[in-house]
C-alpha cells in the first residue's frame, strides 16, 4: 500500500508538511514560503521561566500547529484533526486513511525518531511528517527536512507519535479533508490576512517577552548575563539561541529569509512595488541574525570573553528589533486594493 | 543571504541529509540551496552535548558515591528532566525526586523499578547498575 504522493524537501516541517499535503489535495500554487507566510509564521519568544534542555526557551516562529491551522483556514480548506488515548485506535484510524489512498500529518517526538542522527535527537515533541503508505511492517514516510523518504517500523512510528513531555503529540494527525482547487483570489486575500497577523503578532502582541519588543528586551538580558551566569552558562545560553534560530528548520537566519521569500513571491499575486522592497530588508534583518550567530559563536568557543564582547551581542539584537519593526510598520502602511 | 555565501561546513548531518537553505541569488531573487552545515551552528550543538556530557558524568559520580540513584542518572542521560520522567513514568514529580535518593531508590518495588526501565529504555538490571546501551 503505497500513495503516489511527492515528497519535496522543505527547510521547516511544518511548512513541508502543509505544503506537500495541500499540493497532494490539489493546491498547485502553494509553495513553503506562501504556507509560512500565509500561516503567519515569523515570530520571537523569550521565556525566561521555562527551561528547555537545562537552558532558556526561545522560538523564532509562531506556535506548532499554527502554519497548517491557519493557512487552511484562509484559503478555506475544511481540515481533520485528531488526537488519540488508545495507540490501537491510533494507528487503526491511520491505517483506515492510507488504504482511502490519503497521506497523513503526524506530530511526532524527535528523540525516538530512528533516521535522525543521535546529536539531533532531543526531546522536542512538535515535528511533523507524512505518513504516505506502508510495506509489510514498515510504515512509509516523508519527513520534510529529509533529502529523500524514509521509514519507520510500526513499533517506532507508534513510539514517535506517543512521546510524552511538552507538547505531546497524543497520535496527533491532521490532512485536508478533500480534494480542492484555490482560486488566485483566495491566495490574496490569505496572503493579506497572513501579513496582518503576523504585523499583529511582531509589533502589538501585549508584554515585552515576545514580538520586536522581545527581540530587545533579549539584547538587554544578554548584557547582564556575563555578571549573572559566568562566562561557562552564558556560553551556553547563546549556544541555544543560535540553535533555535539556525537549526535544521529554519531556512537560515532564524526564518527572517523565508518571510523575505514570502514577501516576493507575495508580489506575483499582489503586485505591489512595497513588497519587494520590504523584502530585503527581512534579508538584512536575517543577515544581522547570523552577523549575531557569529559574535555569539566567538563568546561559547571562549574566544570572546569581555563584558565589551556581550555589550556587542546585545547591540546586534537592537539593531535587530529596530530593523523588524520598521519592516513591520511599512507592511502595516501598505494600502491593499 | 547570498547563494554563493550558504556555508557547507562539517555537520553531525552528514550522511543523514543536508538542509534547505533560502538565500538570494545575483538578481535578488530568492531561491533554495542545500547546505552541509554551518561551523557557527554545529560549535553551538557541540556546546549543548558537552554540557551534558559533565552533567551525566557528575550523575554518574553521585551515584557511585551514595548521594544520588540512577534515576538521576539515567534522567541526565536520556536528556529528560523531572517532567519528562513524570510524563513517561506516570509518577509525580515530589515522589521522583525522592526515588533519585540512594534511599528512595532502594525501597522502590519491582512493578516501580520497571516503569523507570521502560521510561529509560534499559532493562531493570541495567537500571540499577547503570549499564548503558546504545538505541
Amino acid at each position: 500500500m503505497k500513495i503516489d504522493f511527492e515528497h519535496v524537501q522543505a527547510a521547516h516541517c511544518e511548512n513541508g508538511v502543509t505544503k506537500n499535503l495541500l499540493r497532494f489535495n490539489g493546491v498547485d500554487q502553494i509553495t513553503e514560503p506562501l504556507a509560512f507566510g500565509i500561516g503567519s509564521g515569523l515570530f520571537f519568544i523569550y521565556i525566561p521561566l521555562l527551561k528547555i534542555n537545562n537552558g532558556p526557551a526561545f522560538a523564532f516562529r509562531t506556535m506548532p500547529g499554527n502554519i497548517f491551522k491557519r493557512t487552511c483556514k484562509s484559503l478555506g480548506i475544511p481540515v481533520v484533526r485528531k488526537k488519540f488515548s488508545s495507540r490501537e485506535k491510533a494507528e487503526k484510524f491511520l491505517e483506515e486513511r492510507l488504504a482511502e489512498g490519503k497521506p497523513v500529518g503526524c506530530q511526532v517526538g524527535v528523540y525516538y525518531l530512528s533516521y535522525f542522527p543521535k546529536e539531533y535527537r532531543f526531546h522536542f515533541n512538535a515535528h511533523n511528517l507524512v505518513v504516505f503508505g506502508r510495506e509489510d511492517d514498515n510504515y512509509l514516510i516523508s519527513d520534510p527536512v529529509m533529502e529523500t523518504t524514509t521509514s519507520l517500523s510500526k513499533y517506532e512510528l507508534e513510539r514517535v507519535r506517543f512521546a510524552k513531555g511538552a507538547l505531546a503529540p497524543r497520535g496527533q494527525l491532521y490532512y485536508p479533508k478533500s480534494n480542492v482547487s484555490v482560486s488566485r483570489e483566495q491566495i490574496q486575500s490569505g496572503i493579506k490576512t497572513g501579513i496582518r497577523r503576523n504585523i499583529r503578532d511582531m509589533l502589538y502582541i501585549p508584554g515585552n517577552f515576545a514580538g520586536v519588543n522581545g527581540i530587545k528586551f533579549t539584547g538587554k538580558k544578554i548584557t547582564k548575563w556575563r555578571d549573572k551566569l559566568g562566562e561557562q552558562k552564558a556560553g551556553m545560553y547563546l549556544a541555544q539561541l543560535v540553535r533555535m534560530q539556525e537549526e535544521i528548520g529554519t531556512g537560515g537566519g532564524g526564518f527572517r529569509f523565508i518571510y523575505g521569500a514570502f514577501l516576493q513571491e507575495a508580489h506575483a499575486f499582489i503586485p505591489n512595488d512595497k513588497l519587494l522592497e520590504i523584502s530585503t530588508q527581512f534579508t538584512k534583518a536575517g543577515d544581522l541574525w547570523r552577523s549575531a550567530a557569529v559574535q555569539a559563536a566567538g563568546i561559547y568557543k571562549g574566544r570572546l570573553q569581555t563584558q565589551e564582547d556581550f555589550n556587542d551581542m546585545g547591540e546586534f539584537l537592537f539593531q535587530i528589533a529596530d530593523l523588524e519593526k520598521q519592516a513591520f510598520t511599512a507592511l502595516s502602511k501598505i494600502k491593499w486594493q | 543571504m547570498e547563494k554563493k555565501n550558504v556555508p557547507q561546513d562539517f555537520s553531525k548531518l552528514e550522511n543523514f541529509t543536508r538542509e534547505v537553505c533560502y538565500a538570494v541569488d545575483e538578481n535578488g531573487n530568492y531561491v533554495t540551496e542545500l547546505s552541509t552545515g554551518w561551523d557557527v551552528k554545529t560549535t553551538a550543538l557541540d556546546v549543548a552535548w558537552s554540557d551534558i556530557e559533565a552533567r551525566v558524568n557528575e550523575a554518574r559520580k553521585q551515584v557511585l558515591e551514595g548521594k544520588a540513584s540512577p534515576v538521576l542518572f539515567f534522567m541526565e542521560l536520556r536528556l529528560m528532566d523531572i517532567g519528562i520522567v513524570a510524563a513517561y513514568t506516570g509518577f509525580w514529580k515530589w515522589s521522583i525526586k525522592r526515588h533519585m535518593t540512594a534511599t528512595g531508590f532502594k525501597k522502590l518495588s519491582e512493578k516501580k523499578l520497571k516503569k523507570y526501565a521502560e521510561a529509560f529504555n534499559v532493562t531493570v538490571d541495567e537500571l540499577k547498575t547503570m549499564q548503558v546501551h546504545e538505541n
